[in-house]
Protein backbone atom coordinates (compact mmCIF):
# COMPACT_ATOMS: atom_id res chain seq x y z
CA UNK A 1 0.00 0.00 0.00
CA UNK A 2 1.79 3.27 -0.78
CA UNK A 3 1.89 6.16 1.81
CA UNK A 4 2.18 9.08 0.26
CA UNK A 5 5.14 9.75 -2.33
CA UNK A 6 7.05 7.20 -1.08
CA UNK A 7 5.90 3.55 -1.33
CA UNK A 8 6.51 1.47 1.52
CA UNK A 9 6.04 -2.16 1.41
CA UNK A 10 6.28 -5.13 3.68
CA UNK A 11 8.69 -8.17 2.76
CA UNK A 12 7.77 -10.43 5.24
CA UNK A 13 8.71 -9.07 8.64
CA UNK A 14 10.86 -6.14 6.42
CA UNK A 15 9.54 -2.99 5.25
CA UNK A 16 11.22 -1.98 1.91
CA UNK A 17 10.88 1.62 0.67
CA UNK A 18 11.98 2.95 -2.73
CA UNK A 19 12.71 6.59 -2.78
CA UNK A 20 12.15 7.18 -6.84
CA UNK A 21 11.69 11.13 -6.61
CA UNK A 22 13.11 14.25 -6.21
CA UNK A 23 13.04 14.85 -2.72
CA UNK A 24 11.28 18.19 -1.99
CA UNK A 25 12.38 18.95 2.02
CA UNK A 26 8.62 18.22 3.06
CA UNK A 27 8.43 14.99 1.60
CA UNK A 28 11.76 13.95 3.26
CA UNK A 29 9.94 14.67 7.14
CA UNK A 30 6.30 13.18 6.08
CA UNK A 31 8.44 10.00 5.10
CA UNK A 32 10.20 9.43 8.54
CA UNK A 33 7.23 9.67 10.35
CA UNK A 34 5.43 7.36 7.73
CA UNK A 35 8.36 4.83 8.22
CA UNK A 36 7.86 4.92 11.54
CA UNK A 37 4.45 4.25 11.87
CA UNK A 38 4.62 1.52 9.25
CA UNK A 39 7.29 0.16 11.32
CA UNK A 40 4.90 -0.16 15.12
CA UNK A 41 1.76 -1.02 12.31
CA UNK A 42 3.60 -3.93 10.74
CA UNK A 43 5.86 -5.00 13.60
CA UNK A 44 8.76 -5.27 10.98
CA UNK A 45 11.96 -5.50 12.27
CA UNK A 46 13.53 -4.83 9.53
CA UNK A 47 13.98 -1.40 7.32
CA UNK A 48 15.37 -1.64 3.95
CA UNK A 49 15.62 2.14 2.60
CA UNK A 50 16.57 1.93 -1.30
CA UNK A 51 18.54 5.29 -2.38
CA UNK A 52 19.36 3.96 -5.83
CA UNK A 53 17.00 6.11 -7.73
CA UNK A 54 18.81 9.10 -5.85
CA UNK A 55 21.33 11.33 -8.30
CA UNK A 56 21.81 13.84 -5.01
CA UNK A 57 21.74 13.62 -1.10
CA UNK A 58 22.60 16.41 0.16
CA UNK A 59 23.63 16.84 3.81
CA UNK A 60 19.31 17.47 4.67
CA UNK A 61 18.63 14.31 3.12
CA UNK A 62 21.68 12.33 4.49
CA UNK A 63 20.91 13.46 8.12
CA UNK A 64 17.20 12.11 7.71
CA UNK A 65 18.62 8.93 6.43
CA UNK A 66 20.78 8.64 9.49
CA UNK A 67 18.49 9.32 11.71
CA UNK A 68 15.65 7.52 10.53
CA UNK A 69 17.68 4.46 10.87
CA UNK A 70 18.40 5.55 14.53
CA UNK A 71 14.62 5.94 15.56
CA UNK A 72 13.54 2.77 13.86
CA UNK A 73 16.88 0.97 15.55
CA UNK A 74 15.08 2.38 19.28
CA UNK A 75 11.89 0.85 18.43
CA UNK A 76 13.80 -2.08 17.61
CA UNK A 77 14.05 -2.13 14.12
CA UNK A 78 17.37 -2.71 11.97
CA UNK A 79 17.53 -0.02 8.79
CA UNK A 80 19.88 -0.63 5.74
CA UNK A 81 20.24 1.74 3.15
CA UNK A 82 20.42 0.06 -0.23
CA UNK A 83 21.88 0.94 -3.28
CA UNK A 84 23.80 4.39 -3.06
CA UNK A 85 25.48 5.69 -6.06
CA UNK A 86 28.89 6.30 -6.83
CA UNK A 87 29.15 9.66 -6.95
CA UNK A 88 26.78 10.13 -3.80
CA UNK A 89 29.31 8.28 -1.84
CA UNK A 90 32.09 10.29 -3.00
CA UNK A 91 29.95 14.05 -2.51
CA UNK A 92 29.16 12.71 1.39
CA UNK A 93 32.43 11.53 2.60
CA UNK A 94 34.04 14.63 0.50
CA UNK A 95 31.55 16.78 2.77
CA UNK A 96 33.05 14.85 5.80
CA UNK A 97 29.49 13.03 6.39
CA UNK A 98 29.99 9.55 6.71
CA UNK A 99 26.65 8.37 8.16
CA UNK A 100 28.39 6.89 11.10
CA UNK A 101 26.47 3.96 12.56
CA UNK A 102 24.20 3.43 9.50
CA UNK A 103 24.28 -0.35 7.87
CA UNK A 104 24.50 -0.25 3.68
CA UNK A 105 24.30 -2.59 1.28
CA UNK A 106 25.19 -2.25 -2.71
CA UNK A 107 21.84 -3.93 -3.54
CA UNK A 108 18.56 -4.54 -2.06
CA UNK A 109 19.20 -7.54 -2.86
CA UNK A 110 22.61 -8.14 -0.28
CA UNK A 111 20.24 -5.79 1.99
CA UNK A 112 17.51 -8.30 2.29
CA UNK A 113 20.44 -11.14 2.84
CA UNK A 114 21.66 -8.95 5.88
CA UNK A 115 18.42 -8.97 7.28
CA UNK A 116 18.18 -12.60 6.93
CA UNK A 117 21.39 -13.38 8.83
CA UNK A 118 20.76 -10.67 11.28
CA UNK A 119 17.48 -12.37 12.19
CA UNK A 120 18.78 -15.95 12.58
CA UNK A 121 22.19 -14.24 15.07
CA UNK A 122 21.18 -14.42 18.39
CA UNK A 123 21.11 -11.37 20.61
CA UNK A 124 24.28 -9.61 20.89
CA UNK A 125 26.60 -11.61 17.93
CA UNK A 126 28.64 -9.24 15.90
CA UNK A 127 27.97 -9.18 12.19
CA UNK A 128 30.88 -10.61 10.43
CA UNK B 1 26.02 38.09 -27.52
CA UNK B 2 29.52 37.25 -25.79
CA UNK B 3 30.39 39.61 -23.12
CA UNK B 4 33.95 39.35 -22.14
CA UNK B 5 35.38 39.89 -18.25
CA UNK B 6 38.62 41.48 -17.50
CA UNK B 7 39.72 37.70 -16.27
CA UNK B 8 39.18 36.81 -20.42
CA UNK B 9 35.98 34.98 -19.68
CA UNK B 10 33.13 35.30 -21.50
CA UNK B 11 29.91 34.06 -20.93
CA UNK B 12 27.19 33.58 -23.61
CA UNK B 13 23.47 35.47 -22.65
CA UNK B 14 21.84 32.06 -23.31
CA UNK B 15 24.40 30.42 -20.61
CA UNK B 16 22.95 32.21 -17.58
CA UNK B 17 19.86 31.28 -15.82
CA UNK B 18 18.39 32.93 -12.95
CA UNK B 19 15.91 31.12 -10.82
CA UNK B 20 14.01 32.95 -7.81
CA UNK B 21 14.25 31.17 -4.16
CA UNK B 22 10.78 32.11 -2.51
CA UNK B 23 9.56 28.53 -2.01
CA UNK B 24 10.97 25.42 -0.37
CA UNK B 25 10.65 24.18 -3.53
CA UNK B 26 12.62 26.22 -5.59
CA UNK B 27 15.58 24.53 -3.61
CA UNK B 28 14.43 21.29 -5.94
CA UNK B 29 13.97 23.72 -9.21
CA UNK B 30 17.29 25.24 -8.61
CA UNK B 31 19.18 21.39 -8.11
CA UNK B 32 17.30 19.79 -10.85
CA UNK B 33 18.93 23.11 -13.44
CA UNK B 34 22.26 22.82 -12.04
CA UNK B 35 22.09 18.64 -12.50
CA UNK B 36 20.91 19.62 -16.38
CA UNK B 37 23.30 21.94 -17.17
CA UNK B 38 25.87 20.01 -15.64
CA UNK B 39 24.86 16.97 -17.43
CA UNK B 40 24.48 18.88 -20.80
CA UNK B 41 28.08 20.09 -20.73
CA UNK B 42 29.60 16.28 -19.94
CA UNK B 43 30.84 16.83 -16.13
CA UNK B 44 31.44 13.56 -14.92
CA UNK B 45 29.05 12.10 -12.88
CA UNK B 46 31.26 13.00 -9.80
CA UNK B 47 31.56 16.42 -10.34
CA UNK B 48 27.33 16.55 -11.31
CA UNK B 49 26.82 15.38 -7.99
CA UNK B 50 29.21 17.52 -6.34
CA UNK B 51 27.81 20.84 -8.08
CA UNK B 52 24.01 19.26 -7.40
CA UNK B 53 24.80 19.02 -3.91
CA UNK B 54 26.39 22.27 -3.19
CA UNK B 55 23.54 24.16 -5.10
CA UNK B 56 20.76 22.28 -2.91
CA UNK B 57 23.06 22.83 0.63
CA UNK B 58 23.10 26.93 -0.56
CA UNK B 59 19.80 27.26 -2.01
CA UNK B 60 18.51 25.48 1.23
CA UNK B 61 20.63 27.96 3.54
CA UNK B 62 18.85 31.06 1.32
CA UNK B 63 15.56 29.60 2.14
CA UNK B 64 16.31 29.19 5.33
CA UNK B 65 18.30 31.92 6.87
CA UNK B 66 16.54 34.40 4.24
CA UNK B 67 13.22 33.20 2.87
CA UNK B 68 14.07 34.96 -0.64
CA UNK B 69 17.00 35.06 -2.64
CA UNK B 70 18.32 34.78 -5.88
CA UNK B 71 20.36 31.47 -7.71
CA UNK B 72 22.34 32.46 -10.93
CA UNK B 73 23.53 29.93 -12.88
CA UNK B 74 26.26 31.01 -15.25
CA UNK B 75 28.26 28.16 -17.63
CA UNK B 76 31.97 30.23 -17.75
CA UNK B 77 34.56 29.46 -20.61
CA UNK B 78 38.21 30.42 -19.92
CA UNK B 79 40.14 28.66 -23.00
CA UNK B 80 39.48 25.15 -23.48
CA UNK B 81 38.12 25.51 -19.86
CA UNK B 82 34.53 24.55 -18.91
CA UNK B 83 33.18 25.73 -15.76
CA UNK B 84 29.77 26.07 -14.04
CA UNK B 85 29.52 29.25 -11.49
CA UNK B 86 26.85 29.15 -9.24
CA UNK B 87 25.73 32.97 -7.12
CA UNK B 88 23.37 32.50 -4.35
CA UNK B 89 22.01 36.50 -2.86
CA UNK B 90 20.21 37.44 -0.21
CA UNK B 91 19.25 39.91 1.83
CA UNK B 92 18.67 38.30 5.12
CA UNK B 93 20.33 39.06 8.34
CA UNK B 94 23.73 37.40 7.18
CA UNK B 95 25.88 35.25 8.76
CA UNK B 96 27.55 36.99 11.98
CA UNK B 97 30.58 34.34 12.81
CA UNK B 98 31.53 33.21 9.41
CA UNK B 99 34.97 31.51 10.08
CA UNK B 100 32.86 29.61 13.27
CA UNK B 101 30.31 28.50 10.37
CA UNK B 102 33.71 27.61 7.73
CA UNK B 103 34.64 25.49 9.97
CA UNK B 104 31.56 22.76 9.83
CA UNK B 105 30.60 21.10 13.09
CA UNK B 106 27.70 23.41 13.46
CA UNK B 107 24.63 24.60 12.55
CA UNK B 108 21.76 27.26 13.72
CA UNK B 109 19.03 25.68 11.75
CA UNK B 110 17.80 22.82 9.62
CA UNK B 111 20.95 21.17 8.60
CA UNK B 112 24.08 19.40 9.65
CA UNK B 113 26.54 21.73 10.06
CA UNK B 114 28.21 20.92 7.11
CA UNK B 115 26.36 23.18 4.48
CA UNK B 116 28.64 25.69 3.97
CA UNK B 117 32.16 24.21 5.43
CA UNK B 118 31.00 20.79 3.18
CA UNK B 119 30.07 22.56 0.66
CA UNK B 120 33.63 24.59 0.00
CA UNK B 121 34.83 20.87 -0.15
CA UNK B 122 33.18 19.96 -3.34
CA UNK B 123 33.76 22.90 -5.46
CA UNK B 124 37.01 24.70 -6.87
CA UNK B 125 36.60 28.20 -5.86
CA UNK B 126 34.69 29.81 -3.08
CA UNK B 127 33.77 33.11 -1.99
CA UNK B 128 31.69 34.59 0.80
CA UNK B 129 30.75 37.92 1.45
CA UNK B 130 28.86 38.42 4.51
CA UNK B 131 28.20 40.08 7.59
CA UNK B 132 25.12 40.90 10.30
CA UNK B 133 22.82 42.35 8.53
CA UNK B 134 24.34 42.43 5.37
CA UNK B 135 22.46 39.60 3.56
CA UNK B 136 24.99 37.18 1.90
CA UNK B 137 26.22 36.76 -1.22
CA UNK B 138 28.48 33.55 -2.09
CA UNK B 139 29.60 32.33 -5.38
CA UNK B 140 30.99 29.16 -6.22
CA UNK B 141 32.99 27.56 -9.06
CA UNK B 142 33.63 24.26 -10.58
CA UNK B 143 35.84 23.50 -13.76
CA UNK B 144 35.74 20.46 -15.38
CA UNK B 145 38.50 18.20 -15.14
CA UNK B 146 39.78 16.99 -18.64
CA UNK B 147 41.40 13.80 -18.95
Amino acid sequence: MPYGPIPILKLGSTLLATIQIELHDTVVDSFQNDVLEEIERTGSNGLIIDISALETVDSYVARMLANTGKMAKLMGAETVIVGMRPAVAATLVRMGYFMEGISTALSLEEGLELHARRSKMPDGMVDS
Amino acid sequence: MKVTSSSGMYQTERERWEIRIDKEADIVAVRQRVRDIAKEHRFDQFAVAALTTAASELSRNVWVHAQKGVALISVLRNGHKIGVELEFVDHGPGIVDLNRALAGGFSTSHSLGLGLSGTKRLVDEFNIDTGPGRGTKIVIRKWKKEF
